[in-house]
């Protein structure tokens, strides 16, 4: 009976000294209740922002966060770039002309490019008519340079470029580089704007074969894996796409967020999908997505500010 | 002790974004290339785990979170928001447990407990920052793949986040010191120093 009672009256005052020194033990020990809370939060956060898809409320901070952040990585960025840029060391502002005359010669290139994309000379004739009519259909671009690149980590392919709304830049516009399609921009800031890479596994880009005019859809393989970066589906199950061929975009509604006819890449290898009875291609990108500094964004022609129209001239 | 939660305070916003600024602007100029885009090491993780090496696990757990929220939201950042400041705040909660409650400097008399910083040996740094920078990775990744925020399969994380680790255990013995050196000057001068304070009232 004795030893019956004697555990229960031994084990109380062993609790109350353990409870006494619990927080003795670490003193800055969050409470339980704050950690839940923030995890809580985190996925709060989460779900609201996946919820609000286009239009969540995070957008508006994100706005506003980069409105601070943006000018300060610019001016990072302009610090660092001479030290990180050995062989263009000599970069200056006066030499922002220098600059203009290479984007120039990249814009001519492109253009060339495009002619020789494997468009029949018909369509050509076609095009140039068209711009003939239109004046300028051709596509004024607006420089800007990437100042920021998202990690490997975070396992979005995205960067910041050094130009925002204030030059007349909106979500929704056509990236592209000397060598072709770089993406779109997703989000702007008064001074920057943030591009999703066409290499991104969420970027789906209409593409078509320059030779024969086949539709197909581009998708992005994510930031990983040195090769398949980049995969087409085409449209008509029939088509065999041929290795070497090029791929232009298609184009969307009003030119956003591709505008038509820019070089994306060759087609590299060719699986034919037995699931789903249709040929994949895979397509070597012709830009260099590890290495992009000076990009151009379409922009309609006219607009103001450092603008490269179609015809190659300057304003 | 408010004089020195301000200084710490301080000390803490600087460095993250700082770490934010190099992370995002410097780094990729000299990043590890692993396909696609270059693997950079995560300052601002390692300023995470400095802060829960230094300082108590609660302040690390809310640096975590502040620093993590920054992450998601500053530019060029495009995934959902939360998912760093998750997996920062678990890093910072995680670090903090394990260096305080292993340490023996926690009682009532200790150097901690009259400074409210400390100096942890470099090899329990790195070994954080090892820790750290796979629990940070780790958290990120797996909300990515439940949100379906990020198609990457987890074949494709894993060497990355390999690389990350040996980059971030790396950069972590500048990281690491530097942000400890950076708490340990504001608290200290953060300190109000009641002899002086009488002088001018009177």
């Amino acid at each position: 009976m004795a030893l019956d009672t004697r555990p229960p009256s031994n084990k109380a005052p062993v609790r109350r000294t353990g409870a006494s020194r619990e927080p003795e033990r670490d003193a800055g020990r969050p409470a339980r209740s704050l950690v839940v809370a923030l995890v809580l939060a985190s996925a709060a956060l989460m779900v609201v922002d996946k919820a609000g898809g286009d239009s969540s409320p995070v957008d508006p901070v994100r706005r506003v966060v980069g409105e601070v952040v943006g000018p300060v990585q610019a001016g990072v960025s302009a610090v660092v770039r001479p030290v990180v840029d050995l062989p263009g060391a000599v970069r200056t502002n006066a030499s922002l002309r220098g600059d203009v005359k290479q984007l120039e010669a990249e814009n001519a290139d492109l253009r060339n490019q495009l002619a020789k994309a494997g468009y029949d000379d018909q369509r050509l004739a076609e095009l140039e008519g068209l711009r003939a009519v239109a004046g300028d259909l051709g596509y004024a671009l607006l420089p800007a340079r990437v100042i920021a690149i998202g990690p490997a980590q975070s396992f979005s392919s995205t960067v910041t470029l050094d130009a925002g709304s204030d030059a007349g830049l909106h979500p929704d516009m056509t990236v592209v580089a000397a060598e072709g399609l770089v993406g779109r921009i997703t989000s702007v800031t008064a001074h920057t704007a943030t591009v999703l890479l066409i290499v991104d596994d969420t970027s789906s880009v209409g593409g078509r074969i320059g030779e024969n005019m086949e539709l197909g859809f581009v998708r992005g393989h994510g930031s990983l894996g040195t090769d398949d970066r980049l995969e087409m589906e085409l449209a008509d199950r029939n088509v065999v796409p041929k290795v070497g061929q090029q791929i232009v975009t298609w184009g969307s509604e009003g030119g956003s967020p591709y505008v038509a006819g820019v070089p994306i890449g060759t087609v590299g290898k060719v699986y034919e999908s037995l699931r789903e009875t249709s040929y994949r291609a895979v397509i070597t990108p012709g830009v260099d997505f590890t290495a992009l500094d000076l990009v151009g964004v379409v922009v309609p022609s006219g607009t103001r500010g450092r603008v490269i129209e179609a015809d190659g001239s300057l304003r | 002790m408010s004089g020195r939660s301000t200084g710490r305070l301080v000390a803490v916003l600087v460095a993250v974004f700082v770490a934010l600024l190099l992370q995002v602007t410097v780094l990729p100029n000299f990043a590890w290339d692993v396909g696609g885009l270059g693997v950079v090491p995560d300052l601002v993780l390692l300023v995470v785990v400095a802060t829960a090496l230094a300082t108590d696990t609660r302040f690390a757990t809310l640096t975590g979170f502040w620093a993590g929220l920054l992450l998601d939201i500053a530019p060029p950042a495009d995934h959902l928001a939360g998912r760093w400041a998750l997996a920062l705040m678990a890093v910072g909660y995680v670090v903090g447990r394990l260096v305080h409650d292993n340490a023996g400097d926690v009682g009532a008399g200790s150097r901690f407990a009259r400074e409210g910083v400390r100096r942890p040996p470099l090899g329990l740094a790195l070994a954080a920052a090892a820790g750290g920078s796979f629990i940070g990775t780790s958290v990120f990744a797996l909300t990515g793949l439940l949100l379906r925020d990020s198609g990457a399969a987890i074949a494709d994380l894993l060497p990355v986040a390999l690389v990350a680790l040996v980059l971030d255990v790396v950069a972590a013995l500048v990281v690491v010191p530097a942000t400890l050196w950076l708490l340990d000057r504001t608290t200290r001068d953060g300190l109000p120093r009641p002899s002086q304070r009488i002088r001018v009232r009177t």
